[in-house]
């Protein structure tokens, strides 16, 4: 099979990667999603708060999705559900499996990358010993109790402040549960504010920062765990230790972007993101082979991931008709002085429209700082922000007469105290 | 005088607010626009909040489909609400947009679909 667009994924990223390719063009686009329908993990995300930035509205997750899939069906966008890609080479051809006729292969013009991300689980419990039941990551309880009616546990610890696992807190506690405490090892949270305003204090929910669970008790079903204090160094201070009884600990660490299949493509990923490098139309390092979401990196609002996946389908578009730009002139972003990462990590000004939205997460809290553009130690942009914290994603706008006018290929995004 | 702070959960910048009440008279600090007043102002005086659930599904594809409040019902009125929607069960196939239950305790809101499911 020939196609020339294929896209990877049918969540939020996916589908808006392939509305705006076709806004933009292109009519053969196929979409492969491995589940049984459209949406991805925001149909477990019953929860309201998603599409300000986009809709102007708050919408629960299965809205927001179900935007994008009316969409998709009215402009008669082909799409395979129950469909798993095994493997892409850097010629873009994919190799996938479908239960009624097996394996197939399909050679495809452009590639849009949207698998998401998967949660972090390794690591999050240095303890040795057996796992009783009751154990188990937000997300899988998320699922359990918003797909498929099944109530995980009476008692609960969560481990980890992340935004699944504060959604999960007031879920559990609405449907009838008791949530003991959140346990956050870090001295702040990486969770939205939002969040912690309307899951955990609205509850009467304690959160506590230094904090982690050092042991485990029970044989076939969680009984209790032993929870510490940490020290700077995050080693359990002893004396500090304190029991607890629940039947269910959730862990809440993170996500982690999925990319096994771009990793066999030969895709060069960034080792902070743990996602492809991108550059300013989401292209990788491998040419016609774009990403969008949070395969790329981890977004806490899905509206940005709406954003990036419409920069990506435009520029799959524009690939396929020849009209991408391969100009020598590539300005490469870099982070620094407290800024973990940037992306898009490469520039090619030819191809921007207007500007470009740069992505990025800083590495502590920090408080009245500037985040300054430099590039050859000029400064180019600064833009003030009373408080920066990893759990929020920040993103500032540089117009695309600025960065033509950069003759140094290096633009470096770093914290200044205001 | 009493003193409260919360934190502005209108748009992700989260400000925090400082509110205090003299002889019935508000003021808030820690806004940085109007919408976070006129929220602390509601969250002292008439707190309200979208709930979100599921309610079980007869006959469709999945065991229980999403619902919410239409619109923001009394903070108080939380796990009233809670407990109206587990006593129904609502027959496949829904549609997004579909009420569930309406106008739930005399709130003027109903509880609508945020989902679908099909007939199995
Ligand atoms: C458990 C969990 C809960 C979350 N909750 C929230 C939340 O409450 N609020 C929020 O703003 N964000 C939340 N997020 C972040 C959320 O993932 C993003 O906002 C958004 O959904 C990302 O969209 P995406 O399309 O990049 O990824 P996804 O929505 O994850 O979509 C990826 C899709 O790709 C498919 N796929 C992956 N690999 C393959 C393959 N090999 N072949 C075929 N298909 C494949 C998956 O099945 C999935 O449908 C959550 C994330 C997780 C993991
Ligand atoms: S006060 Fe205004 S700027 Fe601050 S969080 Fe509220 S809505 Fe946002």
């Amino acid at each position: 099979m020939k196609r020339e667009l294929v896209i990877i994924g049918g969540g939020p990223a996916g589908l808006a990667a392939a509305v705006e390719a076709h806004n933009n063009g292109i009519n053969d686009i196929l979409i492969l999603e491995r589940d049984k329908n459209l949406g991805g993990i925001l149909q477990q995300c019953i929860h309201n708060g998603f599409g300000l930035h986009i809709f102007g509205e708050q919408l629960t997750g299965p809205e927001y999705s179900e935007r994008f899939i009316k969409k998709v069906n009215e402009l008669n966008i082909e799409y395979m559900l129950d469909t798993m890609v095994l493997n892409i080479d850097s010629s873009r051809k994919i190799t996938a499996l479908t239960p009624k006729t097996g394996v197939f292969e399909i050679e495809a013009g452009a590639v849009v990358l949207a698998m998401g991300c998967r949660e972090r689980t390794r690591g999050a419990l240095n303890i040795p010993g057996s796992r009783p039941s009751g154990i188990l990551t937000a997300g899988a309880a998320q699922r359990f109790v918003n797909m498929e009616g099944y109530m995980v546990g009476k008692k609960v610890v969560i481990l980890g402040s992340g935004d699944i696992g504060l959604i999960m807190a007031r879920r559990m506690t609405l449907e009838g549960a008791e949530v003991k405490m959140v346990l956050e090892i870090m001295p702040y949270s990486t969770g939205l504010k939002r969040n912690i305003a309307q899951c955990l204090v609205d509850y009467d929910i304690p959160l506590y920062f230094n904090h982690t669970v050092v042991n485990i008790h029970g044989k076939n079903r969680l009984e209790g765990v032993t929870v510490a204090e940490v020290d700077e160094y995050r080693k359990p201070i002893a004396g500090t230790e304190k029991y607890v009884e629940c039947d269910t600990l959730l862990l809440s660490v993170g996500l982690i972007p999925e990319n096994e299949l771009s990793k066999g493509a030969g895709i060069e990923i960034s080792g902070i993101t743990s996602g492809p490098v991108v550059d300013e139309s989401m292209q990788t390092s491998v040419e016609g082979i774009f990403a969008c979401g949070n395969v790329v990196h981890v977004h806490d609002l899905v509206d940005f991931v709406t954003q990036e996946s419409y920069l990506a389908g435009k520029g799959a578009a524009k690939f396929i008709k020849g009209e991408l730009s391969k100009s020598k002139k590539v300005i490469s972003t870099l982070g620094e002085n407290g800024i973990r990462y940037v992306v898009p990590q490469k520039i090619n000004p030819d191809n921007v429209d207007d500007s470009v939205n740069f992505f990025m997460r800083v590495d502590n809290v920090y408080k009245n700082v500037f985040i300054e553009v430099l590039s050859e130690g000029k400064t180019v942009l600064k833009v003030k922000r009373p408080v920066v914290s990893p759990g929020e994603m920040e993103n500032i706008k540089i117009k695309r007469e600025i960065l033509e006018n950069i003759n140094f290929n290096k633009l470096i995004f770093s914290l200044k105290e205001a | 005088m009493s003193k409260t702070n919360i934190t502005c959960i209108n748009c992700p910048m989260g400000c925090p607010l400082e509110i205090t009440m003299e002889n019935d008279i508000i003021s808030v600090i820690g806004n940085k626009c109007n919408k976070g007043k006129e929220y602390a102002i509601r969250e002292i005086t008439n707190p309200t909040r979208i709930v979100t659930s599921t309610v079980k599904v007869n006959g469709g594809e999945r065991p229980v489909v999403a619902i919410k409040t239409q619109d923001e019902i009394p903070k108080k009125l939380i796990f009233d609400v809670m407990k109206e929607i587990n006593k129904v069960t609502i027959n496949a196939p829904v549609n997004l947009g579909d009420i569930v239950i309406e106008n739930v305790l005399n709130t003027n809101v109903n509880v609508i679909a945020t989902a679908n499911d099909k007939v199995k």
